[in-house]
């Protein structure tokens, strides 16, 4: 073991249990609930197929289009671009809901782009469909893929673009030897979490994909749960929504190339065989594009909330607070778990590939169980012990830590294997471990993917329903929760000054966290 | 490390909802989300009933009326509840088959519904019809049947929900199903074309139509209500359908188990009082189940009135629902 860290291996154990309880716990609880084994029809099949297809198209087009996008924001600096890369964070942490309407605002038939083209004979926009599917996942994890592949590009050490510089090597032999291997350990993680992602999606897939022809999974269990109460087929379909995301999982690990790009002194990144122009005027126009597509949305939900913000309901504040309590905890739990997973995981893997990958697919089960599972789960282990609504915003807290666990993996093990290649040798020869090891050695090299990924589990948790709709205690409503009681009480313009406050909120939070993360990292 | 489980220990404390009065005796009742919300009736109920039972009134609440049924199911034997609020007849008759629910005490005479109640298990509170609202800016001559929404031109859409995920998305299915019987699967093949999409549930569908995106929406006639009343807009509106309109009527009843019978039989009385059916016209924005002495507020006058009022038994609406599915997902999957 070259970076010792032996607190990490019994709090890494202690968040795989939780992640285990979560995943297979719940759905075991939910399978012994049931009455009556049960079978899938063909609409079910039908739902898997489409699940399949449409997430995979999600991921492929999220990821293909990140690449650019991270490639013009490494290798540029301008005004603005740290703003740019907190509000990427924005969409993927907007509830459903918003971000539909958001979308629709832009893309919609009575959107900003019908209303433009109108007077040129042409439209509606009709996005409704696979289309409208895709497009609105992308909308959400094109942001992720971005700050992944982002943080594989930083992952390159200056001094190799600096040699590069010096060989006077062209745009193309920096992209085969260093950029190309950098995304092949990069991508499949990308592709493989947004996979995820997308196959539990529901609300959007239903809202924009113009009927049941949009049916996926989640929808099935969701059905499964309410409509007929058949627990058993519940389970069995989350088991089908398990297996596609092993197969992904399992599929990404074996596609990633491990990272060996040996270290540097983490100087800042000059690129000066991208300072032609039509390299810049490429990543002016792709940075452009971005913007458009990712923040229009964002604008028509701030235009619609801002006339209502001062006249927001009174109980929209204690909630807004009892929030952020929430996503606080939400994150230290996330970062507790996530920093001694992650060292474990790289031990792990430096020892036996295969036990530090399966420990690692572990890290992921929490997006890959249906959210109506985990909930319910939950819900039938823990009621005959303690009334879960006492308990409802911990439990919030808790599940939405690991739901967050995932994105922090994602973010931190690469980085963590980075310093263990480059300095576990070093740490050895100077007997160096525990507390000054993290401090000195592991800490100032994992601090930005560390607080991109509390920013993250912030986000996340300001923004989720999650269990809460499920346990919700009706005097202690959360933000999202509120938001959406305001809708269903017809008042439209309070719900999307809420959600603008919301929004504000999450990305604030993500700002403080992420920011910290690189504070002093860019000189 | 030790930090973090006393930290977690601490917030657990800290979070958890206060402890109640320990003297009185507890009502707890499991309803719907939008019932307890600071908008809907819960909390007046909660004040008015508080007043005359020296009683503490708790609402648990869990989604919406199916969501509830479920929430009820897994509990069992054990639940917690002694009153469960917000089923309607579409699930009374599953609910009644869980063996968990009493019978009531008898049923008031002066219940206001279009249709006789005879139910032994559950009484009504409130009840409404299913209906497509549109804008009247926006259209000018709305359908008035489902064979004229067909017959609008191709760009004419409509936001339904879908019936698997939503209340007023099963009711649409079962008001196709009662209009249409054997052509039913023929009607939804026809309407499909103008169902711009279908939503998880009622308030993305409702918040799509009110920005813009869809001519209709599946909602109730006592929709523009909320309009007329408190935004003093008087533009929405629902369209009449020559074929009659299904009805929601939205239930109470006893659990068998209670702790609190007495209490439990205090509430359901009350429910169809004066005191709790005045609250329900502007805060869940339907009809009353017993008109108050004063009448509904102005609003309501001047809303769509159905001349004919659909509605399955509640023993029918279990079996014919399945099938139904069946026949609008084949139809709406083409």
């Amino acid at each position: 073991m070259s970076l010792s860290a032996k607190p990490s291996t019994a709090m890494g154990g202690l968040a795989a249990c939780l992640l285990l309880l979560l995943s297979f716990g719940t759905l075991a609880s939910v399978t012994l609930r049931a009455d009556a084994p049960s079978g899938l029809s063909a609409s079910d099949w039908a739902a898997v197929t489409f699940t399949i297809k449409q997430a995979l198209l999600s991921a492929f087009l999220s990821c293909v289009l990140a690449i650019p996008v991270a490639r013009a924001l490494a290798r540029r600096s301008f005004a603005g671009r740290r703003a740019m890369i907190a509000l990427l964070g924005a969409p993927f942490i907007l509830p459903v809901i918003v971000a539909v309407l958001g979308l629709l605002a832009v893309f919609g038939r009575s959107g900003l782009f019908s209303t433009l083209l109108a007077p040129l004979g042409i439209g509606p926009l009709d996005i409704y469909g696979l289309r409208g599917v895709v497009l609105a996942h992308v909308f959400f994890n094109l942001p992720l893929a971005t700050r992944l592949i982002l943080q594989g590009w930083q992952a390159i050490p200056a001094e190799h673009f600096r040699l590069a510089a010096q060989l006077d090597m062209t745009f193309g032999t920096i992209s085969r030897h260093l950029e190309l291997p950098m995304l092949r350990t990069v991508l499949p993680g990308a592709f493989a979490i947004i996979f995820l992602l997308a196959t539990t999606s529901f609300a959007v897939a239903l809202a924009l994909g113009g009927g049941p022809r949009a049916t996926t999974i989640e929808l099935a269990i969701y059905q499964a749960f309410r409509f007929d109460f058949d627990l058993a087929k519940a389970a069995l379909l989350a088991l089908v929504q398990f297996a596609l995301c092993t197969a992904a999982a399992t599929a990404a690990w074996m596609l990633a190339a491990p990272a060996g790009f040996g270290g540097g002194l983490d100087r800042p990144v000059q690129r000066w065989d991208a300072n032609t122009r039509a390299a810049r005027s490429l990543d002016a126009g792709i940075l452009l594009l971005v913007a458009v597509f990712l923040f229009l949305p964002l604008v028509a939900i701030i235009a619609k909330g801002a006339p209502h913000l001062l006249a927001l309901p009174q109980q929209v504040i204690p909630a807004a607070f009892r929030s952020i309590a929430v996503a606080l905890v939400s994150t230290a739990l996330t970062l507790g778990l996530a920093l001694p997973l992650a060292l474990w995981i790289t031990n792990l893997k430096s020892r036996s590939p295969r036990l530090g990958g399966a420990v690692e697919s572990i890290g992921y089960l929490s997006i890959a169980t249906s959210p109506m599972v985990i909930g319910t789960g939950l819900f039938v282990l823990l009621f005959l012990l303690i009334d879960p609504v006492s308990i409802a915003l911990p439990l919030t807290a808790i599940v939405n830590a690991a739901v967050s666990l995932p994105f922090a993996l994602r973010a931190l093990i690469p980085a963590t294997a980075q310093v263990q290649q480059t300095y576990g040798p070093l740490c050895r020869s100077l007997n160096m471990s525990g507390h000054w090891q993290f401090r000195l050695i592991i800490w100032p090299r994992i601090r930005r993917p560390a607080g991109f990924a509390a920013g993250i589990a912030a986000a996340l948790s300001m923004g989720d329903l999650g269990v809460i709709a499920l346990f919700a205690d009706p005097d202690h409503a959360t933000l999202p929760l509120v938001m959406y009681r305001l809708m269903a009480a017809y008042n439209t313009d309070a719900a999307a000054a809420a959600a603008l406050l919301l929004l504000c909120l999450s990305l604030g939070l993500f700002w403080l966290f992420d920011r910290g993360g690189r504070v002093d990292a860019e000189a | 490390m030790l930090r973090f489980p006393l930290l977690a220990a601490g917030l657990v404390l800290a979070l958890s909802g206060p402890a109640s009065s320990a003297d009185a005796p507890v009502l707890t009742i499991y309803t719907y989300d939008s019932f307890v919300s600071d908008w809907g009736p819960g909390p007046k109920v909660k004040a008015a009933f508080e007043e005359i039972c020296a009683c503490d009134l708790q609402f648990v609440s869990a989604g919406d009326g199916a969501a509830l049924l479920a929430r009820l199911q897994l509990e069992g034997k054990h639940t917690k509840a002694d009153v469960v609020l917000g089923l309607d007849t579409n699930l009374t008759d599953k609910a009644a088959a869980t063996g968990l629910f009493a019978n009531h005490n008898g049923i008031p005479e002066n219940l206001d519904l279009p249709v006789k109640w005879a139910d032994p298990i559950f009484l009504p509170y409130d009840w409404g019809y299913f209906a497509f609202v549109y804008n009247r800016t926006d259209v000018s001559d709305p359908p008035d049947s489902f064979e004229a929404l067909i017959a609008t031109p191709d760009d004419f859409k409509v936001v339904i929900q879908d019936p698997r995920s939503s209340t007023p998305g099963l009711g649409l299915l079962l008001w196709v199903e009662t209009a249409y019987g054997d052509r039913a699967p023929e009607i939804w093949e026809g309407l499909s074309p103008h169902f711009l999409t279908v939503t998880k549930g009622w308030s993305e569908a409702y918040g799509m139509f009110v920005a813009g995106e869809a001519d209709m929406v599946l909602s109730y006639t006592t929709s523009p209500a909320y309009h007329i009343i408190a935004e003093d807009d008087p533009s929405y509106a629902a369209a009449p359908f020559d074929e009659g309109h299904y009805m929601q009527i939205e239930v109470a009843a006893k659990i068998a188990g209670t702790d609190q019978p007495e209490l439990a039989d205090d509430f359901l009385a009350f429910m169809t009082s004066e005191a709790f059916q005045s609250i329900i016209p502007t805060t869940n924005w339907m009809y009353p189940a017993v008109m108050p002495p004063d009448g509904l507020p102005d609003g309501f006058h001047r809303i769509v009135t159905p001349e004919k009022s659909l509605l399955l038994p509640a023993q029918h609406a279990a079996s014919v629902r399945d099938a139904a599915l069946q026949g609008w997902l084949t139809a709406l999957s083409k």
